[in-house]
């Protein structure tokens, strides 16, 4: 604790002139804590996201099918333990390899202060609070078995591990959608952060081949493979996204025939991803221009062909210069699916602009804005944290973590 | 020192090239390598020197002239140059070891995706090689963690790994700080013993006379001299060599 105070005094109050601003500053940031503090606790109504809260989830999606969501995040919690415990059990060589990390702790304190208290803050019935709660355990119980025992697994069925996510991303499709014996819901009944995240994830998923296949395109020597590229990246980056939505819900449907033109909630998710891909072309060929052309030389003069020198030698290093950029393409991705409100589909925005169209809710717009900012804040953080990890995991100077 | 035998392992005729910007690198080089023979090319900075080797490897293509190597003539064919690579190892100024992988999966990449060979058995050569090069106990670290000498040995291992025929060096110390140039040296003397077929380009007189057992003199594109070391330095045929002796040494 004193070195806090040593710490505060000399990075604050080191001077006269620091300490002036220094309190100027923190007035003003405490003045607008205590209002924003006042209109949060006494005038702000939180009935309107309470009342609403399956509504901002999950949109319209029929409720005797919604156990199938239930499923779909149970799996992705065991997933999502698994990998993280055995990402520890697997430290990479030249890294101390700790199972419990600082941050790992924070975090599991930071889920399970979430998962007991949003629930209880939401007014959820206390069955769906135990659900909740359960979920979370779910998750943590998984991360330590696999962080504790996943060094021992067989190596068969470490390599089964890898394909878990594609998989978990099939599976969840038709749990969402039907099929395979399941009741169909059809993509106009999914609304709210389910649509939110499936449309984003979608275009995220398939944008980065796309992407990948359009900088090598236009790196190509071939000309028509170089000019198609140049043409296509040009024209989507020349036209606003909006422009590209309408005109996707409008001409994909004479495009393709009849059975063929996907439903209105799919021709908006092609469309972002190839949105996406144009942009993400240019990240890509800026990674792969930073890659030395000794790179490809080496590779190819020790006998490999040019797709095996590309795959295994200039992509991995083209792809970890070009993940920032990646990363950020992504979170814009995130938000520009806000944009699926204005075509009329039941996005996050959506769901919003319903709920405060509703006379019972009149001039909650506050409550109901702040809200999908912090929904927003939490995916792109995440996004965000997972990319930063990726780079430490992948970069060959980093030094080993100390925490 | 090994000898030199009678059998041709590159041969070059009327070697030219143009590059795209219309610049005449290469005039007409001619240069025959025979098996086991260290033959080192010497000239100043745009001789063409490092565009020459660069062709018996096909990492630079030519216009006019042939070239056989290991009796494979290079030629636009596809599976021709792959051939030829496989037998051709190369050693390059700025290394070039791939900085994603450890140095045990720079050494075993290329052996096991080329030659197909099973992973267990390549690591053990590739450590056997790191041995040798004096830097074994760096297996298990990234290129960028070692110093511009021990990743030039690396990058030698990472070729003899192939189990190449022809190994080419391309000014593997001209970006060496001065006291990392030598266990450089050193690591290719001891390449020359075994019968190898070394062509090098460098600059390290000490080198061409003790190690090689012919030097050749590039200048304009073209072989302007070649001779044994001893001829090379001390009495050149041509004016040019001349000219260019008294500059470096």
């Amino acid at each position: 604790m004193p070195s806090l105070i040593r710490r505060l005094r000399s990075e604050l109050f080191a001077t006269p002139g620091d300490a002036v601003i220094s309190i100027a500053l923190l007035t003003i940031l405490a003045a607008a804590a205590a209002g924003f503090l006042h209109w949060a606790l006494r005038q702000a109504e939180w009935a309107v996201v309470q009342v609403n809260s399956t509504l901002f989830a999950v949109g319209r999606y029929p409720i005797e099918q919604q156990w199938r969501l239930w499923l779909l995040t149970a799996l992705l919690a065991a997933a999502a333990g698994a990998t993280w415990g055995m990402l520890r059990a697997h430290p990479r060589r030249d890294r101390t390899g700790r199972l419990w990390p600082r941050n790992d702790r924070l975090a599991v304190a930071v889920l399970i202060a979430v998962a007991l208290w949003v629930p209880f803050a939401l007014g959820l019935t206390p069955a769906i609070q135990l659900r909740w709660w359960l979920l979370t355990a779910l998750l943590v119980v998984i991360r330590w078995l696999a962080g504790r025992f996943g060094a021992g697994l067989p190596p068969a069925l470490k390599r089964l591990l890898p394909i878990v996510w594609p998989v978990l991303y099939l599976v969840g499709m038709v749990l969402i959608g039907g099929g395979l014996g399941l009741a169909r819901v059809a993509p106009a009944e999914w609304g709210g952060l389910l649509l939110t995240l499936l449309a984003s994830s979608f275009a995220i998923l398939l944008c980065l081949p796309i992407g990948v296949l359009l900088a090598l395109g236009r790196r190509s020597d071939l000309p028509l493979l170089r000019w198609g590229s140049v043409l296509y990246i040009e024209f989507i980056r020349g036209a606003p996204l909006i422009t590209l939505l309408f005109l996707g819900q409008n001409i994909l449907g004479f495009l393709l025939p009849g059975g063929l033109a996907p439903d209105r909630v799919w021709r908006a998710a092609w469309v972002l991803t190839f949105f996406a891909a144009a942009y993400l072309a240019e990240a890509v060929r800026s990674g792969l221009a930073a890659v030395p052309r000794g790179q490809l030389e080496a590779a190819r003069s020790l006998g490999l062909s040019s797709a095996q020198a590309l795959r295994l030698v200039v992509l991995p290093q083209a792809l970890r210069v070009a993940l920032p950029a990646m990363v950020g393409q992504f979170i814009s991705l995130l938000q520009d699916t806000t944009l699926l409100s204005l075509i009329g589909l039941l996005d996050l925005l959506g769901v919003a602009r319903t709920v405060m169209a509703n006379p019972a809710f009149l001039g909650r717009n506050a409550e109901v804005y702040l809200t999908l900012a912090i929904l927003f804040w939490c995916c792109c953080a995440a996004l965000g944290l997972g990319s930063r990890a990726l780079e430490r995991r992948l970069d060959p100077h980093a030094v080993p973590s100390r925490v | 020192m090994s000898h030199p035998t009678s059998e041709t392992m590159i041969e070059a005729r009327g070697v030219e090239k143009w590059y795209p910007n219309g610049f005449h690198a290469l005039r007409g080089a001619d240069l025959t390598v025979r098996r086991g023979e260290v033959v080192v090319i010497m000239g100043p900075s745009g001789s063409g020197k490092s565009t020459f080797i660069r062709t018996f490897n096909a990492l630079e293509d030519f216009q006019k002239g042939s070239i056989t190597v290991d009796g494979i003539a290079l030629s636009n064919d596809l599976r021709n140059i792959d051939a030829i690579r496989r037998e051709v190892g190369m050693v390059f100024q700025q290394f070039n070891l791939f900085p994603h992988l450890s140095v045990l999966d720079n050494l075993t990449l290329a052996p096991v995706l080329v030659r197909k060979r099973p992973k267990a058995e390549v690591a053990e050569q590739a450590r056997a090689l790191l041995h040798r090069v004096g830097i074994a106990e760096q297996a298990d670290k990234f290129p960028g963690q070692l110093s511009g000498g021990q990743q030039q040995r690396v990058a030698i291992a990472r070729a003899l790994c192939m189990e190449p025929r022809i190994l080419l060096f391309d000014e593997p110390t001209s970006a060496l700080d001065p006291e990392m140039v030598r266990e450089v040296l050193e690591v290719m003397q001891n390449l020359a013993a075994d019968d190898i077929t070394m062509v090098v380009v460098t600059h390290e007189v000490k080198f061409a006379r003790h190690v090689a057992h012919r030097v050749v003199l590039m200048a304009d594109g073209e072989v302007v001299e070649e001779a044994a070391p001893e001829t090379f330095f001390t009495n050149p045929a041509h004016e040019r060599t001349r000219r260019f002796l008294d500059q470096i040494l």
